[in-house]
C-alpha cells in the first residue's frame, strides 16, 4: 500500500532498489565497511547539524572508508540545540563542539547552512531544497532535524500575555532567530510559574534566579541579559502533576539551583518520597536525598526578607486554565488554576501516573503574571513525508524506526498478504526524531552512534538495498543537487560552507572579546550573512 | 624508515591540532606502539596492511583518514620516563585488552583517547557528561581511588550499565598505588523500547 504509494511518487528510483538489492560486497574488513560499493563511494546526506547529526556523520564517517557526508542545516550556523538548547551557564557541555568541529574539517564532509529541505525557509536569502531531491542524488539519507515544536496544554488562556512556552524563552536567551523579539515581560510582578519538572523546567527556573552578573560572563544573549537584569521575579513556582519520584529532572540540575548563593529552596513535600530512601537505586536515592535536604539558605519570611529570591517543586498540580486578573487588563496572565491530582498505584512507584484527587479542596490557584510551559519539545514530520510514503508516528513524536539502528520502518505487504515491518532502503534517523525529545547529549550520542553502526554494518553487508546504488547508477551529492535545483545560478540562497560558519564564529567571538565574553551571537540572520559580505 | 621520518610525512594529512607538537607526537607514538602494537599512520598510497600487523581494533590510521586530529587532540598524555612505568589495562567492549604503560599524573580519559580507543569524553574532560564511563574491575584499586565526588557521582548516575565500582575515566589520575589497574568499558547499547516513548 505504501510501497504503491512511494512508487507513483517523485521518486520511483529509490523504491526500486527495494526490489532489486544492490550487488553485494565481496570482502568486509575487519573493523572498517568497505568504502566503495563497485568503486563508488558511500554518499551520505544527514539533515540537520546538532549532536544527532554530527555524531551520526562521525561514526559513519569512521567506520565506512571515505564516506562522503553532506549536512544540511537550515539555519546559517551549525550545532543545534548545542549552541541553542543548552543552558549559557554550562560551557562544559558544548564541549563536544570540539569533535564537530573535527569532523566538520574531514575533506569528505561538506556543510550546507542556510539550506532548509522539505520546509520552505522563512527569509528571503535561505535556500529551499526537496526531500525528493535529496533522495534522488545519495545512498543514504539521515534525518536529525530534531524536535522543532513544543507541546501544548490545550487548556484555556494559553495564548494570555504572560504565558510563554519554555522553548521559546530558552530560544530566546541563546539567540535564537526564530525566538529573538520575544521580549518576555518579567517585571508585572515578583512571582512565577513554570509547569513541567523537566531539566529545561530547571534551567528556567536557573535563569530566573541566577545572578544576572554571574550570567553576563557567558555567551547568553545581551538582549536576555538586559531583560533579566530588570526582571522582578523572586518566587520561582516549578509546578508537576506527580511527585518528586516521578520528576524527569537529573540530580545534576537540582544540585545547582540548591547551590545558587543565597536562593532559598521550599522544602519539600516529605509524604511524597518513599519512607525508607537508603532501600531506592542509587539514582534515585541520591536525588531524595538532595531534595530532603534542601538548600543551606532559608526560605525568606515575606514580612522580613521580602528581596530573598527562592523556589519550590510543587507536586500533585494539573493546570486547568490560565486566568487573566478579574478587574485588571483582561488580555494579561494574572492567576494560574490548578486542579489536584493523586498518585496510582503509589506515590513511591516511579511510574506512577496521575488521577484526579478526591480530596475536598480539589483546586488551587497561583497567583502570579508569568508562566512557562514546559511539558517537553514534539518533532514534527517533513512536510513530503505524506506523498513519499515516509510514515510518522504522530503520538510518539518521531519517524517510525527499528528503534535501535534508527532504520526508518514502514508496513509492507508480504507474499501471503500480511502486514509486516520493513525498512526503507537508505533512510534513517537519529536524535529526539528518533527516539523522542528527552535525554541529555550522552544519550543523544549514544542514539546517534547506533545510527551510524546500523548505516556502516548494512553497506557492508550483504544485500542491502540503498538508494541510487543498482548497477551502473551513481550519485555525486552536493553536486548532484545542486545542478538539479539550480541553487548556485537561479536561485538567490547564500548557501553557508564551513568556512563561512568559521567567519561567522571568528565574528561572534570578537564582538564577545569586546564585552568580555566568550562569545556574542548574532541574533538576526540577516547579521550572520552580513559577516559574509 | 626511521619513525619521526614516518610521522614527518603523515604530518600534513593528519593536520594536528596547533597545540600538539610534532615532537610530542613522536615521543607519544613511541613510547605506546610497543604496549599496544598498534601500527603508525601510513602513507595513503601503501598497499593495505597485511593480518598480521593488524590491530583488532580500529587503528590510528583507519580512525584519522576522515578526520583532522581525530581523537589525539585530547589526549594530553606525557609518555612515562623509564623506570617510571604504570600500567593500566583497558578491556574494551569486544573484550580485548589493551595494556599500556602510562605515566603517573595522567587521566584515563586522556590515556584511552591517546591511544584510540573508543571514549568519547564529550565535555572534554570536564565532568559535565557520563561518556567516559569506565568500571574498574578489582574493588581493591577502586578503593584507593580518592571518593568521587558529588559532581562526578551525579553525572554517573546518568551513565548506561552503572555499577558499584564505576567511575568517570577523566576523573580517575593514576598514580603509584594504581599500578597495574584494570577497567572495563561498559556496553552501552541498548534497545530503545516503545515504553521510552511514553
Amino acid at each position: 500500500m505504501l510501497l504503491r504509494r512511494a512508487n507513483a511518487g517523485p521518486c520511483a528510483t529509490w523504491t526500486r532498489t527495494l526490489k532489486a538489492p544492490s550487488t553485494p560486497v565481496a570482502y568486509r574488513s575487519l573493523s572498517t565497511a568497505q568504502s566503495t560499493r563497485d568503486g563508488r563511494p558511500f554518499r551520505l546526506a544527514v539533515i540537520g547539524s546538532g549532536p544527532a547529526g554530527f555524531y551520526t556523520a562521525y561514526r559513519a564517517m569512521s567506520k565506512i572508508q571515505d564516506a562522503k557526508v553532506d549536512m544540511y542545516e537550515a539555519l546559517p550556523v551549525p550545532f543545534g540545540l548545542v549552541r541553542f538548547g543548552v543552558a549559557p551557564d554550562h560551557p562544559e557541555v558544548k564541549n563536544c563542539q570540539e569533535k564537530f568541529e573535527e569532523v566538520a574539517s574531514s575533506p569528505n564532509f561538506t556543510f550546507i547552512g542556510n539550506v532548509s529541505i522539505g520546509t520552505k525557509s522563512d527569509h528571503p536569502d535561505g535556500g529551499t531544497i526537496p526531500l525528493a531531491s535529496i533522495l534522488r542524488h545519495y545512498n543514504a539519507v539521515v534525518f536529525s532535524y530534531g524536535a522543532a515544536k513544543d507541546r501544548t496544554l490545550g487548556i484555556p488562556g494559553e495564548d494570555l500575555k504572560g504565558v510563554y512556552s519554555a522553548r521559546e524563552f530558552v530560544g530566546w536567551y541563546n539567540g535564537l532567530p526564530e525566538h529573538a523579539n520575544l521580549a518576555p515581560d518579567l517585571t508585572q510582578g515578583d512571582e512565577a510559574v513554570i509547569i513541567g519538572q523537566g531539566n529545561v523546567a530547571l534551567d528556567v527556573a536557573r535563569m530566573l534566579l541566577e545572578d544576572v552578573d554571574v550570567l553576563r560572563k557567558s555567551d547568553i544573549a545581551e538582549h536576555a541579559i538586559e531583560t533579566l537584569s530588570k526582571s522582578k521575579v523572586k518566587r520561582v513556582h516549578i509546578v508537576g502533576r506527580r511527585g518528586p519520584m516521578q520528576a524527569a529532572f537529573t540530580i545534576k540540575e537540582v544540585r545547582e539551583l540548591m547551590r545558587l548563593p543565597g536562593v532559598a529552596f521550599h522544602p519539600v513535600d516529605t509524604s511524597l518520597i518513599s519512607p525508607d530512601p537508603k532501600s531506592l537505586p542509587r539514582a534515585p536515592r541520591r536525588l531524595m536525598d538532595i531534595l530532603l535536604k534542601g538548600s543551606p539558605s532559608n526560605p525568606p519570611s515575606t514580612s522580613q526578607q521580602p528581596q530573598k529570591k527562592s523556589w519550590s517543586l510543587d507536586f500533585l498540580l494539573s493546570p486547568t486554565a490560565f486566568l487573566p486578573s478579574p478587574t485588571g487588563t483582561p488580555t494579561h496572565l494574572a492567576t494560574t488554576h490548578f486542579s489536584r491530582t493523586t498518585l496510582s498505584p503509589s506515590p513511591f512507584d516511579p511510574k506512577a501516573y496521575a488521577l484526579p484527587s478526591s480530596s475536598p479542596s480539589q483546586h488551587t490557584n497561583i497567583s502570579a503574571p508569568l508562566a512557562f510551559r514546559s511539558i517537553g519539545y514534539r518533532s514534527t514530520p517533513l512536510p513530503e513525508f505524506a506523498p513519499l510514503g515516509i510514515p510518522f508516528n504522530d503520538r510518539w513524536g518521531v519517524i517510525s524506526n527499528d528503534g535501535l539502528g534508527g532504520r526508518v520502518r514502514h508496513e509492507e505487504r508480504s507474499p501471503d498478504a500480511a502486514m509486516e515491518m520493513g525498512t526503507f532502503p537508505g533512510l534513517y534517523c537519529a536524535g529526539w526524531v528518533k527516539r523522542g525529545p528527552t535525554g541529555v547529549i550522552a544519550t543523544t550520542m549514544e542514539d546517534a552512534f547506533a545510527t551510524g553502526d546500523a548505516i556502516a554494518e548494512d553497506w557492508a553487508g550483504r544485500g542491502r538495498p540503498f538508494l541510487n546504488a543498482g548497477d551502473g547508477e551513481e550519485v555525486s551529492g552536493w553536486e548532484g543537487v545542486k545542478a538539479e535545483v539550480g541553487l548556485d545560478g537561479v536561485g538567490k540562497a547564500r548557501v553557508v560552507d564551513w568556512e563561512g560558519w568559521r567567519r561567522i564564529d571568528a565574528a561572534e567571538r570578537e564582538r564577545g572579546r569586546r564585552v568580555g565574553k566568550e562569545r556574542e551571537k548574532f541574533t538576526r540572520i540577516g547579521d550572520m550573512l552580513a559577516v559574509l559580505g | 624508515m626511521s619513525t619521526p621520518k614516518l610521522l614527518a610525512q603523515a604530518l600534513p594529512r593528519l593536520r594536528l591540532a596547533p597545540r600538539r607538537t610534532a615532537g610530542s607526537i613522536v615521543r607519544h607514538v613511541r613510547c605506546y606502539t610497543a604496549a599496544t602494537a598498534a601500527p603508525l599512520p601510513a602513507a595513503p598510497s601503501r598497499p593495505a596492511q597485511s593480518p598480521m600487523r593488524r590491530a583488532p581494533w580500529p587503528t590510528p590510521m583507519q580512525r584519522r583518514t576522515f578526520s583532522a586530529s581525530a581523537t589525539v587532540s585530547h589526549g594530553h598524555v606525557e609518555p612515562p620516563k623509564p623506570g617510571e612505568e604504570l600500567y593500566v589495562t583497558f578491556i574494551d567492549k569486544e573484550g580485548a585488552e589493551h595494556k599500556l604503560a602510562v605515566s603517573s599524573g595522567d587521566n584515563l580519559l586522556d590515556i584511552a583517547q591517546a591511544n584510540d580507543l573508543e571514549m568519547e569524553g564529550a565535555c572534554g574532560g570536564s565532568c559535565a557528561c557520563s561518556t567516559c564511563h569506565v568500571i574498574v574491575t578489582d574493588q581493591e584499586y577502586y578503593d584507593k581511588m580518592p571518593e568521587p565526588d558529588d559532581d562526578e557521582n551525579d553525572m554517573l548516575d546518568l551513565a548506561f550499565g552503572l555499577q558499584e565500582t564505576s567511575r568517570l575515566g577523566c576523573q580517575v589520575v593514576m598514580k603509584p598505588e594504581l599500578d597495574g589497574l584494570r577497567v572495563k568499558l561498559p556496553s552501552m547499547t541498548r534497545n530503545l523500547q516503545s515504553s521510552d516513548f511514553k
